[in-house]
């Protein structure tokens, strides 16, 4: 009797977790499957084909779309990752009253709809008189991230011992010093966590750039959306495939830092 | 006269306007010596030490450091460093980057560096672990990394924030007989802050008992040891029996002391005494003596000789410790063995025995009233 139950809660347990992950993950397998099918339309498999890589290997504007989020991803997250560092630092260094009022600011940003931060982007660029473009793109990307490379970078901080700080102080090392070789040395891997999490935020947006996007200026998300409008053709297969492959393989390094810090 | 390396003047330290860490210390520390701070938690010797260093400013008074005032100096500029209790290694540099991390702020010539931390290293008998990280060391090599990193720079005073407090027993003796040898072979002041008696009676040459901010006792470890000066600085440092009671009447160096709970006892008269004066006295257990037959009282000798029972008995090996019932109250009486338990007469619970001192062997205290430190 006991055994059987045993077993039988083990199958149940087996057949969650097989439905789970069919659930996440089939709809991906379908599209990189259908990257290689050669029908033209529809689901049905017609033979393999690698013609829809190497057509999209000659669509200009593709190419331009992907290096304008390529531009964008890394100048972005990389402002972030500085702005944001400093921000962590700032806030578990300096016993403020408002410390905890400012952490809640730091965090609201993650929970605030994206729709909503794209139109409040849009409404303020315009009223400022920033013309819409990869500058605009840019300045909004670097604001959502920051939220993010913050708080990866606090949670680095928490388990940061005090006393080092200290012992570098007590052995001659200035402000400056004592930030540049023992503080970001030791937050590292939190710092790198944080900037491949931008980066892979950043690429794959979609809302916000929406709202700020400018003529001329749009990135893969937004090309693939628009491609999309004028009938699924299976060269977005193809392009989400290769979209997926680097995002799974700047969170495979990603993981490797996150690690080290939960 | 050797010069004074570090002289606290009235230094008071009030954190929050409501609690006073340290109150109106004064210290003079000699040039080259070993310093100790001793007293339980909280007693304020560690705000002392980091007020040293440079991590917290005075409320009031004035620290000097080679005759220069020092207040408002920042601690990367004094000639100060911290062997602190967590040892603070950086965790991201292995052991040769932390020994050298002074003198690479220092931007000294890597040749130098190179020499400078081979010595220091040869000093704490590191060698075999310099490419180490402080993950893959074990407790004692941490401390050594801790004290040869503190070192390495030739700082007039060293400062070492309860330095053992980590290791286990064993390795405690050890380091602290490698923290004597390295502080006669560097020769700087050392000044070391503990709870722990022991350790601060084996290797300071004088100790500042401390108690609630205040400096209750200073002076050389036999001093304070032999001559406390209140009851909280003799139990503190050691085991001991209290009595108190009123001066009945002083005959040449000895006076007979009326006590609330083993009624009249001879004392030596180590200071002016006035009959009816109340009086608190300290006696070392150690000595106490302990025995089954009565002893005999020479001619001339004042001894006091009580009777009781065995109350508890802890065998340590070299020594037993015997509480001995007298009355209502009790004596402490430790036996040291130095022969072969066969040869002396085994005294075990229960047992009636007299216990007896010579009255020499006490010493009266100088402050009344001082409160006894409980553990």
């Amino acid at each position: 009797m006991e055994t059987k139950k045993v077993i039988g809660k083990r199958r149940f347990s087996l057949t969650v977790t097989t439905l789970t992950f069919a659930f996440l993950y089939l709809p991906i397998v379908a599209l990189v499957v259908l990257s290689f099918n050669s029908a033209r339309q529809g689901v049905a498999w017609t033979g393999f084909t690698l013609k829809w890589y190497s057509e999209l290997f000659r669509q200009a504007d593709i190419w331009k779309a992907f290096l304008n989020t390529v531009i964008i991803a890394l100048t972005s997250s990389l402002a972030a990752t500085v702005i944001g560092t400093f921000t962590a630092v700032a806030l578990y260094w300096y016993k403020s009253k408002l410390k905890g009022y400012l952490a809640v600011l730091v965090y609201t940003p993650l929970m605030i709809p994206d729709i909503l931060m794209g139109v409040s982007m849009l409404i303020f660029f315009v009223a400022v008189g920033i013309p819409l473009g990869l500058i605009t793109i840019f300045i909004a990307h670097v604001t959502f991230c920051v939220s993010y490379v913050t708080v990866t970078v606090m949670t680095r901080l928490e388990d940061f011992d005090y006393s080092i700080v200290e012992a570098a102080r007590d052995l001659g090392a200035k402000s400056h010093q004592v930030f540049r070789k023992v503080i970001v040395p030791v937050i590292m891997p939190g710092i790198m966590a944080g900037f491949l999490l931008g980066l892979t935020l950043s690429i794959d947006d979609f809302v916000i750039t929406f709202f700020v996007a400018g003529p001329g200026s749009t990135t893969l998300p937004l090309k693939i959306y628009s491609m999309i409008k004028f009938g699924v053709s299976p060269m977005i297969n193809s392009l989400s495939t290769l979209l997926l492959v680097g995002t799974l393989f700047i969170s495979f390094f990603g993981s490797k830092f996150r690690k080290l810090i939960f | 006269m050797k010069e004074h390396s570090v002289v606290l003047s009235n230094v008071t330290k009030i954190f929050d306007d409501s609690f006073t860490a340290v109150d109106n210390v004064s210290l003079n520390i000699e040039q080259g010596e070993f310093f100790s701070l001793l007293g339980p938690s909280g007693c304020g010797k560690t705000t002392i030490l980091r007020m040293i260093a440079g991590f917290e400013d005075p409320s009031s008074g004035n620290i000097t450091l080679g005759g220069k005032n020092i207040i408002g100096t920042p601690p990367n500029e004094r000639e100060v460093n911290t062997v602190f209790q967590n040892y603070a290694l950086f965790p991201h540099l292995n052991v040769f980057e932390n020994i050298a991390f002074s003198l690479r702020l220092r931007r000294e010539p890597e040749n130098e560096i190179k020499r400078k931390v081979k010595e220091m290293i040869d000093l704490t008998r590191l060698s075999g672990h310099v490419e180490k990280m402080p993950s893959q060391l074990s407790g004692g090599q941490k401390q050594r990394v801790a004290i040869a990193r503190a070192l390495v720079g030739r700082p007039t005073v060293l400062l070492l924030d309860e330095p053992l407090a980590a290791l286990d027993a064993k390795l405690r003796q050890h380091m602290l007989v490698e923290l004597d040898t390295i502080h006669d072979e560097v020769g700087i002041t050392f000044i070391y802050v503990t709870h722990d008696q022991s350790e601060a009676m084996s290797i300071s040459d004088h100790v500042a008992v401390m108690n609630e901010g205040e400096v209750i006792q200073l002076g050389t470890p036999f001093e304070v040891y032999e001559s406390p000066v209140n009851a909280f600085v003799a139990n503190f440092i050691g085991e001991t029996n209290f009595f108190t009671g009123k001066v009945d009447r002083v005959e040449n160096e000895y006076f007979l002391l009326d006590t609330e709970r083993f009624g009249k006892i001879w004392f030596y008269k180590d200071m002016d005494v006035r009959e009816g004066q109340e009086i608190q006295i300290s006696l070392r257990p150690e000595k106490v003596k302990i025995t089954k037959d009565k002893p005999i009282v020479p001619e001339g000798v004042k001894l006091n000789v009580l009777k009781g029972v065995v109350d508890e008995t802890i065998y340590l090996g070299s020594q037993t410790k015997y509480t001995v019932a007298v009355g209502q109250s009790y004596i402490k009486a430790f036996k040291q063995h130095v022969r072969y338990l066969l040869d002396e007469v085994i005294i075990s619970w229960k047992d009636n025995v007299y216990v007896w001192w010579f009255a020499d062997d006490s010493y009266v205290l100088r402050e009344m009233g001082g409160v006894a430190f409980e553990e």
